[in-house]
């Protein structure tokens, strides 16, 4: 498409293309040149031997790569695709195979390197199938904005933001703008375009007024330093509703508010998008590349480049590859590296010096700039301002730019954004017309940055603030759980407490004492120390073989193998204090029986038993024996109804355990007759005994009831509930103690040793306590039967076992035997199982392990005992 | 009653005045009750200027017990974190002239940065995690940790105590995201100035 003459009758009979032009405000007139990149005509790149392809070209996210290094792609195959809506799809501009996928300098003013898929060219530029589109224009708005975005197309302005996304909106539409201004110097890369492809244009122009619901005014901009390029789109425009209208000259005209303003006198507010007075604006380039991506299903892979300046053998637009090396192209212009000072991309006024030729052009590289050292001088040294005006007078945003430079200096951001910072389009007509050659430009930039990241770290702050107040609250929130948890045990504890208190002023009528039951726990606790001790003390014998061996072999583990003899030299200690103290515990016991029954037996009469009992529980409290033998009396009397309202229940309904209630109103009503008898016995001499009693308690013995009355309060709980909550606090401390354990071995601490001993000692009365847990588990049930609670809850700890089973053997029929038999046979094969793995492991709890067995075995043997009798 | 204020005159107008001071009392009184403002607004004020990094190199809990000890009349040059910038910041708010920043010897705030975990040493010991204000730490016991370094203020709490010293505090890196222009610099001598940008 060669550009057509300009004929005078062309422009003046085009009644379709008249319009009323709008001045803007400010701007400035910098030389044009731009005739030397126009006396050549448009040529095509050579075919790139590599091209490197960044990610991120546009605005928004960076695209995401799928192809793989080493895969081979042709030419227009996507190589990366868009990440989210604001992003865009890359394709490979060349065939030829990945070379690799790395971190490479892009074009950027930061002069950062960015991702970027590099392709090694195959030479044949083989291309990749393209959907071709005769009727385009009876497609659907979606399927053509998708075909749009497919294609990968920014806006080639300069800006890069993503086409399809500015098409998708759905507002009403009254301007369509296309802007051809091009109004930055040098720059002739729309020029060429609009005279070579006038029909294209056209066509691009019509297809976006489609898709944007074809408003009224659809019109194209230039400035009046393109007439062969006005008249061959005018020309091309013939017969359609499209305006091509050109302007004088005035940087920067070509700016898309000031565009707006220029072509239909509306200005676009502070903070707003052009969309909100019913514009929008395409660039020349983007609308061409729409058409072809529409029409012929053509990807973003090529734009017109202008290549320019004094250092080149000769300056000119050319078709080139999107990632060539910009070295590439200025080799094809005859690149004069001596003769240059520096390398700009884009144009002299908004563009960026490139930190070498070895970047790649960009969807939106416009102009490269290949000056010599005479055409643009290093920047002048910047003087004091001052104060001449000149900078507001060049403004086309109407800002004030000399007091946005103070401001901006001192970081004064407040009175940067009230003298509206953000509507800078950085055009740089200040800096141009600054006489004290400051960078007026970049000290707003800089400003923008900094408030930028200022609002940035702003909404961090509030959002860390939002995130630490939620932690405190979530804290705070555990540990009221926490709290409440801990009320409600220390109300439980009491409630236990008080119930023992009760049942201990009923259990006047028993006639057990501690000491006996406690006898044979005693001897157990005895030999599980023993057996401990034992197997301690053997260990410590190894340990201290195998030290004495490594120290002779001089070998490095002599420290470990150190540590393990002290370890178990704390454990024979820590089992040899156990048994001692296990030794001197019946003494103790022995000897504050006798004393407590002493007074007991000179204030009361020394032939009753009952009387013994009674005062011993009496010297256990401070609570006066009366009152208490006085409540007692009236719990157990309302106990005795309940038990004969069941009983009578039982009988009405003929349930299986009217016996077992009988029993126990008998055993009630017993109970009953013994305590009130006490009362009646108490009444009189009351207070001389209370007197007597105090006499006789001592602190160490005080402290010695304590502990027992502690342990009543255990025995209270019902034993399945006591081993329950043992083996939960058990657990808790093994955790934390494996924690601290952890901890210490992460720290190198000294007290390692110790921790893992404390860790191990923990298993044993854990695996210990679930044993017991264990064995209590079948029993439960039987605590419905009130047996349980006439036993003394002294006794009732040691006894349990006994009792239980002979009140099984009261109690349950023949069946119920039989099953506990069964479950007891699978539980000693359970125990068994652990038992040889415990051996197996040479673990540290084999003892208590042989221990539950073997009770479990006995049982069983009691329960088939029980079991033949019944049946004889 | 007119005439007694007219032949009087001294005493009408103490009474009038009393009066006056009387209604004016009470309207202050009702104000005061009813437009009570809850709380010290300027501790709000002053708790958004604070960086919210929670770190307590204030030798407070947290930036809103600083912001209140700053309403008390503490110093306002106590935030590392913040750097000079808040220290100008507060100072403009209470009116007051901005001292210099106390950083008590800390590297400088300048420079932005965020807690980064050496992933292959971390044993997993949760410690970081429970000092961290902002919850930024992913992880569990025995498992590696990890900083959401979105959410990461920087404060160092962790670094203290991690009991392998697998905690680094990096530079924040610059990125095409986070990149933003320069000012530029003010030298006038033009041999100071190696840079010739085309602004």
């Amino acid at each position: 498409m060669t550009a057509k003459p300009i004929t005078t009758e062309l422009i003046a009979t085009s009644a379709q293309h008249a319009r009323k032009i709008f001045p803007i405000a400010g701007g400035v007139h910098p030389p044009q040149n731009k005739s030397q990149s126009l006396q050549r005509p448009l040529v095509s790149a050579r075919l790139p031997e590599k091209v490197i392809l960044p990610l991120a070209q546009h605005i928004g996210a960076p695209a995401k790569p799928l192809v793989a290094v080493g895969e081979r792609v042709l030419t227009g195959q996507l190589v990366a695709e868009a990440k989210g809506f604001v992003s865009a799809n890359i394709h490979a501009s060349i065939s030829g195979t990945v070379e690799s996928i790395e971190e490479l300098p892009i074009p950027h003013p930061s002069g950062l390197t960015g991702p970027c898929i590099i392709i090694h060219s195959d030479g044949k530029d083989e291309k990749a199938a393209q959907d071709e589109c005769e009727n385009y224009m009876e497609l659907g708005r979606e399927e053509l904005i998708e075909k749009i975005r497919s294609a990968g197309l920014i806006g080639m302005g300069g800006a890069g933001f993503p086409t399809s996304v500015k098409l998708a909106g759905q507002a009403p539409i009254e301007h369509l703008i296309i802007n051809g201004t091009e109004c930055e110097p040098y720059i002739t890369a729309d020029d060429i375009l609009m005279r070579n492809y006038p029909y294209e244009i056209i066509h691009g122009v019509e297809l976006l007024a489609h898709l944007l619901g074809n408003p009224k005014d659809i019109v194209i901009g230039l400035e009046e330093n393109k007439p062969e390029a006005l008249a061959a789109l005018r020309d091309a425009a013939m017969g359609t509703n499209i305006q091509v209208v050109s302007f004088p000259c005035q940087y920067p005209s070509g700016g898309e508010k000031q565009l707006i303003q220029r072509l239909t006198g509306k200005e676009v507010p502070s903070g707003k998008l052009p969309i909100h007075v019913g514009a929008v604006v395409q660039n020349i380039g983007t609308t061409y590349s729409a058409y072809r991506a529409v029409r012929y299903g053509e990807p973003l892979i090529k734009r017109i480049t202008t290549i320019v300046g004094d250092a080149l053998e000769h300056s000119g637009n050319i078709e080139a590859r999107i990632g060539t090396p910009v070295s590439d192209l200025l080799d094809q212009f005859g690149f004069k590296a001596k003769k240059s000072s520096q390398l700009i991309m884009g144009g002299p006024m908004m563009g960026f010096v490139i930190p070498n030729a070895d970047v790649p052009v960009l969807k939106t590289t416009n102009c490269i700039i290949a000056p010599s050292k005479k055409e643009m001088p290093p920047v002048t040294p910047a003087q004091a301002c001052i104060r001449c005006g000149m900078c507001a007078e060049a403004c086309p945003a109407q800002l004030l730019p000399q007091q946005l430079y103070w401001y901006a200096r001192s970081d004064d951001h407040e009175k940067l954004l009230t003298h509206n910072l953000f509507d800078c389009i950085e055009c740089g007509a200040c800096s141009y017309v600054c006489p004290s050659h400051i960078p007026l430009v970049q000290y707003y930039r800089a400003a923008k940055g900094a408030i930028r990241t200022e609002r940035e770290e702003k909404a961090k702050s509030d959002r860390s603030r939002k995130r630490f107040e939620f932690k405190q609250e979530r804290i705070a929130k555990a540990e009221a759980e926490k709290e409440a948890k801990r009320l409600a045990r220390q109300k439980a504890a009491q409630e236990a407490k008080k119930k023992l208190e009760e049942q201990k002023a009923q259990s006047g009528s028993s006639e057990a004492t501690p000491t006996k039951p406690a006898a044979p726990k005693v001897e157990d606790e005895r030999a599980r120390l023993e057996r401990t001790l034992a197997s301690a003390q053997t260990r410590l014998e190894s340990a201290k073989n195998k030290h004495q061996e490594a120290v002779a072999e001089n070998s490095d583990r002599v420290e470990q193998l150190a540590a393990k003899v002290k370890q178990a030299e704390t454990r024979v200690e820590d089992a040899k204090s156990k048994l001692a103290a296990l030794k001197t515990a019946p003494a103790n016991t022995s000897a504050d029986n006798s004393q407590v029954s002493a007074p007991t037996s000179s204030s009361t009469d020394a032939d009753n038993p009952v009387e013994k009992a009674i005062a011993k529980a009496m010297a256990k409290q401070s609570m006066s024996p009366y009152e208490k033998v006085k409540s007692s009396v009236e719990s157990l009397t309302n106990r005795l109804e309940k038990a004969q309202q069941k009983h009578a229940q039982a009988v009405s309904d003929s349930g299986d355990n009217i016996d077992a209630l009988a029993l126990g109103v008998e055993k009630l009503k017993e109970k009953l007759d013994a305590a009130q008898q006490e009362l009646k016995e108490l009444a009189p001499d009351e207070p001389s005994k209370e007197a007597a009693q105090k006499e006789e308690l001592d602190p160490a013995q005080a402290a010695i009831e304590k502990a027992k009355a502690k342990a009543l309060a255990k025995q209270s709980m019902s034993p399945y509930e006591k081993a329950q909550s043992s083996v939960e606090s058990l657990t808790n401390r093994l955790e934390k103690a494996q924690q601290k354990h952890a901890q210490a071995v992460s720290d190198g601490s000294e007290n390692v040793d110790a921790l893992a001993l404390g860790v191990e000692k923990l298993k044993e009365k854990l695996n210990a306590a679930q044993q017991e847990l264990k064995e209590l588990a079948p029993k439960e049930p039987a605590k419905e039967a009130d047996q349980k609670e006439e036993l003394d809850p002294a006794q009732a700890a040691i006894e349990r076992a006994k009792a239980k089973a002979a009140a099984n053997a009261q109690l349950t029929p023949k069946e119920k035997l039989a099953n506990q038999i069964e479950s007891l046979k699978t539980r000693i094969g359970k125990a068994q199982i652990k038992y040889d793995t415990a051996v197996e492991e040479n673990s540290d709890n084999q003892e208590a392990l042989s221990l539950g067995l073997n009770k479990l075995k006995q049982k069983l043997e009691a329960t088939e005992k029980e079991l033949a009798e019944l049946e004889e | 009653m007119i005439e007694l204020i007219t032949n009087q005159p001294i005493i009408a107008a103490l009474v009038a005045l009393g009066l006056l001071a009387l209604f004016f009392g009470a309207l202050l009184g009702f104000a005061s009750v009813q437009f009570k403002v809850e709380g010290d607004p300027i501790v709000e004020q002053l708790d958004s200027l604070l960086p919210q990094t929670q770190c307590g190199q204030c030798g407070y809990p947290g930036c809103r017990p600083y912001a209140e000890q700053i309403a008390q009349g503490d110093e306002i040059n106590k935030c590392p974190p913040g750097g000079q910038t808040t220290v100008e910041a507060i100072a403009e708010l209470m009116g007051v002239e901005a001292p210099q920043l106390d950083s008590g010897g800390a590297e400088s705030a300048d420079i932005k940065r965020v807690a980064v975990i050496r992933e292959d040493e971390c044993i997993g010991c949760t410690k970081c995690i429970q000092a961290c204000p902002m919850d930024a730490i992913l992880g569990a016991a025995k498992q590696m940790h990890t900083v959401i370094s979105d959410e990461c203020t920087g404060c160092d709490l962790c670094v203290e105590p991690c009991p392998v010293d697998c905690i680094d505090m990096l530079p924040i890196p610059v990125t095409l995201q986070n990149w933003a222009w320069q000012k530029p610099n003010p030298n006038i001598i033009a041999t100071d100035n190696p840079q010739h940008q085309a602004a």
